[in-house]
This record gives structure tokens, C-alpha cells and sequence, in this order.
């Protein structure tokens, strides 16, 4: 059983939690990921690890409600215990010294950059971070990012905080500014599809990090294959990050959609109990 | 004593139109009446050819002359000498084509062999109701790790804990079992058989650790410090892909992630578990082996109204159990043979409306011995389907592999192991099942836990005897 010794409302719909894996803490690399399974009933949940903590044997995860299990993880209570929690999973950034590097973060997602922006920039490299919601209150881990950040430039749509619009034109800016070696982008989608567009225009490779429907998390089911460079590929074991330049984008898209009917049947049920 | 009868004594079965809405057993078992029936039948041949034909040797005329003179617990104390899963091949050994196939009185003009795989799933199940009192054993000669809980990995560690070793398996999944429990349904194989066997070797002081990665959660550096030795029985579960356009479309699946879904995370009892599976009118199955027939019943189950399934040969050369290709039949599963997929059809969003297929016919026979199937030019045409399932067969677990570069493997990427020992080119490292043979049987990949839990108990004896030297 993994103990949850900690868990804060981030906003409205993100919430952090800290809970103890030892064996995992001391392995977690930056870009893995764990799957917990809340109990009995559960689905295997995906979750990047956002940080790890191996002299206290703890694991930070964050993540939004967008259904069921989702839903149901942040109703979870300090002293409270998950079932199951696997990994670490999936293959590590590479962190070295590239020079310098361009972390790009959307909504959630950026709580899957974090730990990347904090390994680049021990490594060495000049960060530059360009993080972006919808709006203000949804900007989640600002002062952690700007910490590991020689530049942090904060984007919501709204205009509420930082400059208003799409992360893609801030990335424009910087790459018309100076020469970049090395680009992240993590999070929805469309938001990675488009930074593919907009760090090759300016022939800057860049890594996104996939995140398919996931099973098991060690290759044993197929379900999270993506199309990569005309090749199969799971993201579990040969991702989560890969090159955006060679990804599938309309295929990854569409795969993700394949349980919305279901997935929107049991959230409603599941607030339908919350209620009673 | 009455006259032998020619057939097997049958044994019941759900009716197939009851069972094609359930995922109940189909197969009831044998009551100790029928038992004694069938076991009447047994010649007791001195030089029995049945024990020769079972990869773990059992003493099939020992075990079932006690069930004829009703000592069920005679029965049991053969059985338990050479297997820790009887109730498990009892119900899924490929009996037909190892100890059933050379039993004597089936080679009588009219006779059908003795149903030994029956016999021994009754004695099994006997088994579980009547618990053993378990002896103590201390666990003091070494300590082994075993690193997957599938049949093989089960049966190294139910062996090394008689033998007086501690043992702990490391299993990366939530529930132990391998494909036992991931793989084959709840109507061949109920899984709460499984977990009571699994139940039985934990009661001889196995330890099971779960969701345990080998070479994620723990390394393989980590294990040889810890360990005397250990036994690697990860399966072959890494599932193919033959990769022909739309292959991305929701709706196709590899059987694997099919059957997971059901198996592992009760996804037909969804919503109440929280796995989902697609609802499918129209389903299409790829593939002529068990998983196959496994990954068809069970979409009929749950609900499609056709279930077809694509052979590229034909019916003579399917290589699933013919009894289970019987059960699928009953079931209203539709076969086209001679055919195979060459595309994916897309609807308007991205979801899969049809496979267009093409006729084969079979050319002159291959390495495998097996006439190769040649596709007909200009013979295609299309299955509507809005789901379809590869059952084309499973590749090495690499997740462990890939983190211990040191253990050769062979060209197909399984670890090159003496099938002798088990010994692999590490010292102190066996391997076996289907991770050193490709996908094969479950007996088999017991046969391979059996012997390297001696040959792990040699090692390790030896090995403490030139240490202390
Ligand atoms: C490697 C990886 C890392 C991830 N890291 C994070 C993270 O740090 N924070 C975070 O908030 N989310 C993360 N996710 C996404 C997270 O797993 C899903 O949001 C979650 O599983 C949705 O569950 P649900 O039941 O609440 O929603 P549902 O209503 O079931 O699904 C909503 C949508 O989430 C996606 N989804 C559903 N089930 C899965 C699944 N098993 N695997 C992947 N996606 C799924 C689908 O696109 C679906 O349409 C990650 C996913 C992956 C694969
Ligand atoms: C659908 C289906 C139906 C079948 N039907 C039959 C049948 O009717 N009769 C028959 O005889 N055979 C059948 N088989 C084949 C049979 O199940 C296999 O040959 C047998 O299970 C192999 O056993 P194993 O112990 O080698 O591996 P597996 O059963 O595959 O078990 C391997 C275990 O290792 C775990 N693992 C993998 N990597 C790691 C890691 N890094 N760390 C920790 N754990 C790890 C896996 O999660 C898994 O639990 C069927 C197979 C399938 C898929
Ligand atoms: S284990 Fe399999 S081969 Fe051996 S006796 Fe039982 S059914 Fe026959
Ligand atoms: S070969 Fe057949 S008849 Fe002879 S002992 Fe074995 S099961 Fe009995
Ligand atoms: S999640 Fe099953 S193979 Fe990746
Ligand atoms: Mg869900």
C-alpha cells in the first residue's frame, strides 16, 4: 500500500499529491511517469512523476480532473493508501548540456516539464521556459519553473497574467531572438502538434511527451502505440518522449478518443453517487 | 466390472446459448461418480506412454487408479509430487497432443483415449476444497529470486520453497499469474482457481511482491547482491503488429490489450470496474491459435452480434485446440478461411468500419513444414467490422531485458538458456518459458520451473560449499 502523506488544491481542478514509493523515489529519473490504480475496482492511471524525493522515500504527482478515476484520486485524504503504484516507467530524458534549451509547458502538462526544466538546468544548460494556461489561476508551478529558469515567460490566453495569447507565438519570439539547441514541449495535443510546427520551421529539434491511453505501462499490450517516423512504437517503453517532427499527430489524436462515450458514462454516474 | 465404454465419459458443459451471454466456466468438471467412470477406463499400462508424453512426467495411471478406488487423497499426493498447478492444466494443457495423444486404449480401434486432463482437473479442484494442513518448512538453504509469476515463474518458486529456500517473486503487474491471469477468460479458466493455486504455493512460504518492474522498480544488480541465485520466467507477451495500413484506427486492438482489458481489469464488468471496452456490433478476429478462439468467444460475450475470424490457412492446419475451436463454433463464431487483412478502413473519425481482405491458397510447404499461404491477385474484398483483434502471435518482454545487456539472447530476441538446466550466460541466472522458447504452452514453461528449481538447488549448494571452502 503507498501512503498519501500530503495533498493541496492547486486550482480549481489540479491538485498535487506527495505519497510514499521508496523504491520508486530513488529511481525516478526526469520524464518517467508511475500507474497507480486507487483500489480494487480502479483503472490503471498514467501520472508523470513531477518530482521525487529518495531520502524521504516520496513521490510528487500532479494532475487535473477530467473524469472518473481523476475525479476520484482528489477526493483522496491525507493517511489514505493507493492499492497499486508502478514505475518508474518509460525511458528518461536525456539530460546533458546541450547549451542552450527551450522547455515549452501547457496547462497540466506542465507539471510533466518541471522536473526536466530542473534537470536541464542542473546539467548545465541556459533554460529558457515558456509556460502558459488559460488563465492566471490555472498557472500552476510558476515560482518552481522561474527557480530553473535563466528566463521564464509566463503566457495565458486571457491576458491575466504574463502575455495574453498561445505559447506557439512566444516560442516564435524566442527563436527569432537567438539560436536554440535543444526544445521541450509538454502538454495538450494540439499545443505539442503546433510547437513541432514552430520549432522545425526554425530547424530546432524538439521533444514532445506523448501520453496514449495507456494499460499496463510495459509493453505487454499494444494500446498505447503511436506512429512514429512510419514506424510503431509504444510510448510506455520506447516514449513517452519522442522527436515531434517524426509523430503521427492525427493518428495519436484520434486514438485518444476511443473511450470518450464510455469515459463520459462513468464520470457522470460517479458524480451522480458523489451526490447521493 | 462394466464393459469399457469407446467414448470419453462427458462431461457437462454450459449450454452454448446460455454461455455466449455469460463468462461463467463452460466446462463443469467431473463429479467423483463420473471420475470413477472415466478412471475405470485406464488400461494401467505398465509402460504407460501417457507419463512419457507430459512434459512434467506425471504418474497418470498412479493418480488415477486412486480416484477409481476413491482415495481422493491418494490422488492428490501423486498429483502434488510432479505439479503445483494441476487444477490449471487440468483445464488448459493442450492434452490432445501430449498425454491423451499416445494413451494406449485410444490407439484401440474405436476407443477415444482416457480423458486424462479431466481426470486430473477433478483431483485438482478435490484439492482446493480440501485443504491441505501445511507443513512447516524452514526456508534456510538460500534465497531466490524469481522474477514473473506466470506458470513458469510459479513453478520454480512452489519447488525452491519445498526445497527449503526463501523465495520472493517480483511480478510487475498487480496480480500474479502471467497470462493465467491477463490472458487466458474466466470461462476456460476461472481466475479464482488461479488465485487459490497461487494461494496454495504462498502457503508454502513463496512471497509475492507486485507491481515490482524488474529493471525499472528494482535492478538486476540489485537482485544478484540480495540473491543466491535467480530464475527469469518473463513471458513472451510483447504483442505483433502486422502493421498494414490503419492500424492506428480506434477499434483495432492487439489481442493482448483485448484481453487484458477483460481479464486483468474486468472490463466486462464495466462500469463497475472502471476499465472500459468499446461496445462492437461487428467484430473481426486475426489469427488461428488459442488467443484467437479466447480473444472471439470473448467479444461474443460481450455482446457482438457477428464475431468472425480470419485464418490464412485452413481449417486443417489451425493450429488452436480443437476442442476450443469446437466450443467457438457452438458459440455461432464465424470462420473465412484462406484469408487474410491487407487494410483497415476508415470511417468519418478516425474509427475502423471495415477490413478489406484477400483469398489465399496454399503454395508448396515451408520451413515450418506448413504449405505457405499465397494471396489470390484481384480476389478482395471487405468484412464489415467496427472492431478487430491481432491474434498473430507475441514477442519477448523486453522491459528486463533491455536493462541487462549482459544475457545473450538469440536472433528472435529470447534468452539464449541450456534447455537442459536452464542456465543462461550469466552464472547463477536461469531462464525458461516462453521468454526462452517463444509463446508455447503452459506446461512447458512449467517443465522449464521444474528444472531449474533443482538445477537453482544444485547451484546454490555447490556454490555455499566452494564460498565457505
Ligand atoms: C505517460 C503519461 C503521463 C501522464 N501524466 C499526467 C500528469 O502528470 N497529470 C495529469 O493530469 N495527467 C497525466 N496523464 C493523463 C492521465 O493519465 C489521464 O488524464 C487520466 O488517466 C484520465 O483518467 P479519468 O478516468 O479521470 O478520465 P477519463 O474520462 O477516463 O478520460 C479522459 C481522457 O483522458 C485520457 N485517458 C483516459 N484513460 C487514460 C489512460 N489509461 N491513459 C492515458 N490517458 C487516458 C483520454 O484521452 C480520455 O479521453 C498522463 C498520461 C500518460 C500516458
Ligand atoms: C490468450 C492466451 C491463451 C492461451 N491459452 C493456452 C492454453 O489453452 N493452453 C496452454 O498450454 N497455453 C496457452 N497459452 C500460452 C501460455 O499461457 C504461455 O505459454 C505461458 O503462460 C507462459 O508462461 P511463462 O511463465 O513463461 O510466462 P507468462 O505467463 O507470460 O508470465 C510472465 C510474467 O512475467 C511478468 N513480467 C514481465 N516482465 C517483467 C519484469 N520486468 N518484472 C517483473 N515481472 C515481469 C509478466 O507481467 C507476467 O506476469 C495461452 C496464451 C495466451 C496469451
Ligand atoms: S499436465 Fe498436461 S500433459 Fe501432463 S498429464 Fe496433465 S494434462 Fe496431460
Ligand atoms: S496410456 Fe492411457 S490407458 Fe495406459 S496408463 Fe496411460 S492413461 Fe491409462
Ligand atoms: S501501455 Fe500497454 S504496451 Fe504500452
Ligand atoms: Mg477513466
Amino acid at each position: 500500500m503507498f501512503k498519501i502523506t500530503e495533498r493541496t488544491a492547486l486550482t480549481d481542478n489540479e491538485y498535487q499529491i506527495w505519497l510514499e514509493a521508496p523504491r520508486i523515489a530513488t529511481k525516478a529519473q526526469p520524464g518517467q511517469f508511475i500507474i497507480l490504480r486507487i483500489d480494487e475496482q480502479g483503472e490503471r492511471i498514467p501520472l508523470t512523476i513531477c518530482e521525487a524525493d529518495a531520502s524521504a522515500g516520496k513521490l510528487r504527482i500532479i494532475f487535473q480532473v477530467i473524469g472518473k478515476s481523476t475525479a476520484q484520486l482528489a477526493q483522496v485524504k491525507t493517511g489514505m493508501s493507493l492499492l497499486d503504484v508502478v514505475g518508474p516507467l518509460g525511458k528518461p530524458t536525456e539530460i546533458k548540456n546541450y547549451g542552450t534549451v527551450m522547455l515549452v509547458g501547457g496547462g497540466v502538462g506542465i507539471a510533466a516539464l518541471f522536473p526536466i526544466v530542473k534537470g536541464l538546468k542542473q546539467a548545465g544548460n541556459r533554460v529558457i521556459t515558456i509556460i502558459g494556461a488559460k488563465s492566471k489561476n490555472l498557472l500552476i508551478l510558476q515560482e518552481e519553473c522561474a527557480k530553473y529558469s535563466d528566463e521564464l515567460i509566463l503566457v495565458t490566453d486571457d491576458g491575466s497574467l504574463g502575455r495574453k495569447g498561445l505559447v506557439t507565438e512566444a516560442m516564435a519570439d524566442v527563436l527569432q531572438r537567438e539560436p536554440i539547441n535543444q526544445a521541450w514541449a509538454i502538454g495538450p495535443s494540439i499545443m505539442m502538434k503546433f510547437c513541432t510546427k514552430v520549432a522545425t520551421q526554425f530547424n530546432v529539434p524538439i521533444y514532445v511527451s506523448l501520453n496514449p491511453i495507456m494499460v499496463d505501462g510495459t509493453g505487454m499490450c499494444g494500446g498505447c502505440r503511436v506512429t512514429i517516423g512510419e514506424k510503431i512504437k509504444f510510448a510506455c517503453v520506447d516514449g513517452p518522449e519522442f522527436l515531434g517532427a517524426e509523430v503521427d499527430w492525427d493518428g495519436f489524436i484520434q486514438r485518444m478518443r476511443q473511450y470518450h462515450p464510455e469515459e463520459v458514462t462513468a464520470y457522470q454516474a460517479y458524480q451522480v453517487k458523489q451526490v447521493h | 466390472m462394466p464393459k469399457r465404454s469407446y467414448n470419453k465419459t462427458p462431461m457437462r458443459e454450459q449450454a452454448p446459448e446460455v454461455r455466449q451471454h455469460n463468462f461463467k466456466e463452460v466446462a463443469l468438471g467431473y463429479n467423483l461418480q463420473e471420475g470413477q467412470l472415466e478412471a475405470s477406463r485406464c488400461l494401467q499400462c505398465k509402460d504407460a506412454p501417457c507419463i512419457l508424453h507430459c512434459p512434467v512426467m506425471i504418474d497418470i495411471p498412479g493418480f488415477i487408479k486412486q480416484i477409481k478406488e476413491d482415495d481422493m487423497e491418494g490422488a492428490r499426493k501423486v498429483l502434488n509430487r510432479y505439479t503445483n498447478l494441476p487444477a490449471i492444466c487440468g483445464r488448459v494443457c493442450p492434452q490432445e497432443k501430449q498425454c491423451e495423444m499416445v494413451c494406449r486404449l485410444g490407439q484401440s480401434k474405436k476407443f477415444e483415449p482416457v480423458a486424462i486432463g479431466k481426470l486430473e482437473r477433478l483431483v485438482a479442484d478435490w484439492s482446493l476444497e480440501h485443504p491441505e494442513e501445511s507443513i512447516e518448512i524452514t526456508h534456510d538453504k538460500g534465497k531466490v529470486a524469481i522474477i514473473g509469476s506466470g506458470p513458469s515463474g510459479l513453478t520454480a518458486a512452489g519447488d525452491l520453497a519445498k526445497l527449503g529456500y526463501e523465495v520472493v517473486v517480483f511480478e510487475a503487474l498487480q496480480t500474479a499469474g502471467g497470462v493465467l491471469t491477463y490472458g487466458i477468460p474466466e470461462f476456460r479458466l476461472p481466475k479464482q482457481i488461479v488465485q487459490k493455486e497461487i494461494d496454495q504455493i504462498v502457503a508454502q512460504g513463496v512471497k509475492i511482491e507486485t507491481d515490482m518492474v524488474v529493471g525499472k522498480t528494482i535492478t538486476m544488480d540489485e537482485i544478484m547482491e540480495d540473491f543466491d541465485a535467480c530464475y527469469i520466467g518473463v513471458g513472451a507477451g510483447t504483442p505483433h503488429f502486422m502493421g498494414i495500413p490503419g492500424t492506428d484506427l480506434t477499434g483495432v486492438y492487439a489481442s493482448s490489450e483485448y484481453l487484458t482489458r477483460i481479464n486483468l481489469m474486468h472490463g466486462y464488468e464495466f462500469p463497475h470496474y472502471d476499465t472500459p471496452l468499446q461496445p462492437a456490433k461487428n467484430v473481426v478476429v486475426i489469427g488461428g491459435g488459442n488467443v484467437a478462439m479466447d480473444s472471439a468467444r470473448s467479444a461474443k460475450r460481450l455482446g457482438a452480434e457477428t464475431v468472425t475470424v480470419l485464418y490464412r490457412r485452413s481449417q486443417e492446419e489451425l493450429p488452436a485446440r480443437v476442442e476450443e475451436y469446437h466450443h467457438s463454433v457452438e458459440e455461432d463464431i464465424q470462420y473465412n478461411w484462406l484469408t487474410s487483412p491487407v487494410e483497415y478502413i476508415a470511417g468519418d473519425h478516425g474509427q475502423l468500419v471495415g477490413v478489406k481482405c484477400i483469398r489465399m491458397k496454399l503454395g508448396e510447404p515451408d520451413e515450418s513444414g506448413r504449405r505457405r499461404p499465397l494471396p489470390i491477385a484481384g480476389s478482395e474484398f471487405v468484412v464489415p467490422a467496427d472492431t478487430a483483434i491481432e491474434a498473430i502471435g507475441q514477442g519477448a518482454n523486453r522491459v528486463m531485458l533491455d536493462t541487462f545487456p549482459e544475457l545473450a539472447t538469440n536472433r528472435w530476441g529470447y534468452v539464449q538458456a541450456d534447455e537442459n538446466t536452464c542456465a543462461t550466460s550469466v552464472p547463477g541466472i536461469f531462464a525458461g518459458g516462453d521468454i526462452v522458447t517463444g509463446a508455447a504452452t503452459v506446461i512447458l514453461a512449467m517443465g522449464a520451473g521444474k528444472i531449474a528449481a533443482k538445477e537453482i538447488d544444485q547451484y546454490v549448494q555447490n556454490k555455499q560449499v566452494t564460498t565457505t571452502v
